[in-house]
């Protein structure tokens, strides 16, 4: 990206408050379906930064993948188990949700202090840019053939055994008749059978 | 711009994610933030490959594999949480709990 520093930092500090914000609404909103649409908004945020990092393939694909394919999915698995139901609250939960938030500001604090004071190998070269989807091409059919066969191999295994695990297991039988027996029946007046021709000749 | 930002943002997503993953209820919401961990995992390994490798961006790769092993767990934990709802008719976490002992 050919942009002034200044715009790439405030470009990226909207986009990490837009990121942070709605992450923290998909963990507390009470509402799950708000959850989900904000999850969207952290996806697309995140693509956002990628494209601030010079990989314009990659934040194409977290679009289509992650807020086309992934989020969708979500929605549809939220409508079918659309049960509105009151979670019974759990003794002394607040422990856990302290001793859980705890826990994350530990790791955080852990994890800051050690991004800050590693001396990163800064590399000088020039990133590979618009370029990137031809190198990422060439290794994945090079050095990565392997993964990438196996990652195609793990999809069609992940496809047949979501298609396995969501099936019914059984049909209730009768109503299934009974619904397509309805089905195929025309909506038609009854009415009297007219005879034909070849009877009314012989009377 | 440096690479610091980007990687205290990725461990504030994570973080975030491990609150939702342990505090969440409904099992829809621990598969979100599951997505919410792997999406910080992919921020770390796009910033690397930009600032430490931009000529061989081999972080770049891991990410693609790690979207396309994000995109199977999806289809496989959406499909799992259907299936113990229809046994259970719940989706409450705290009633999951066939193999506790």
């Amino acid at each position: 990206m050919n942009l002034a520093e200044g715009v790439q930092i405030v470009s990226f500090g909207i986009l990490s408050v837009m990121m942070l914000g709605a992450a923290i609404g998909v963990v507390l909103l009470d509402s799950i379906v708000y959850s989900a649409f904000l999850l969207g908004g952290v996806f697309i945020s995140i693509a956002g930064i990628y494209l601030l990092l010079n990989a314009d393939f990659i934040a194409a694909a977290q679009v289509l993948i992650y807020v086309g394919a992934v989020n969708v999915l979500i929605l549809f698995a939220i409508m079918l188990v659309n049960k509105r139901q009151e979670f019974q609250p759990v003794p002394r939960a607040w422990i856990r949700k302290a001793a859980t938030a705890a826990v994350c500001a530990g790791i955080f604090a852990l994890l800051s202090t050690m991004v800050l004071s590693t001396p990163w190998a800064i590399s000088t070269a020039t990133p590979a840019g618009n370029a990137s989807v031809v190198v990422i091409g060439l290794h994945f059919f090079s050095d990565f053939l392997l993964p990438f066969e196996l990652a195609s191999i793990l999809l069609l295994m992940a496809l047949i055994g979501a298609v396995v695990l969501a099936r019914r297991e059984f049909l209730p039988d009768d109503d299934f008749e009974k619904a397509q027996a309805e089905a195929l029946k025309l909506p038609e007046r009854p009415r009297e059978l007219v005879p034909s021709g070849r009877n009314e000749t012989v009377k | 711009m440096q690479l610091q930002y980007f990687l205290l943002v990725a461990a504030a997503l994570f973080c975030i994610g491990i609150y939702g993953l342990v505090n969440s209820r409904n099992a829809v919401r621990v598969l979100m933030s599951i997505e919410l961990m792997l999406n910080a995992v992919n921020l770390n390994l796009m910033a690397f490959s930009n600032y430490l490798d931009p000529q061989t961006i081999k972080g770049q790769i891991f990410t693609v594999f790690v979207i396309a092993i994000a995109a199977a767990e999806a289809a496989v934990g959406l499909a799992i949480v259907l299936a113990i709802y229809r046994n259970r008719d719940t989706v409450d976490m705290e009633q999951f709990n066939l193999l506790k002992w």
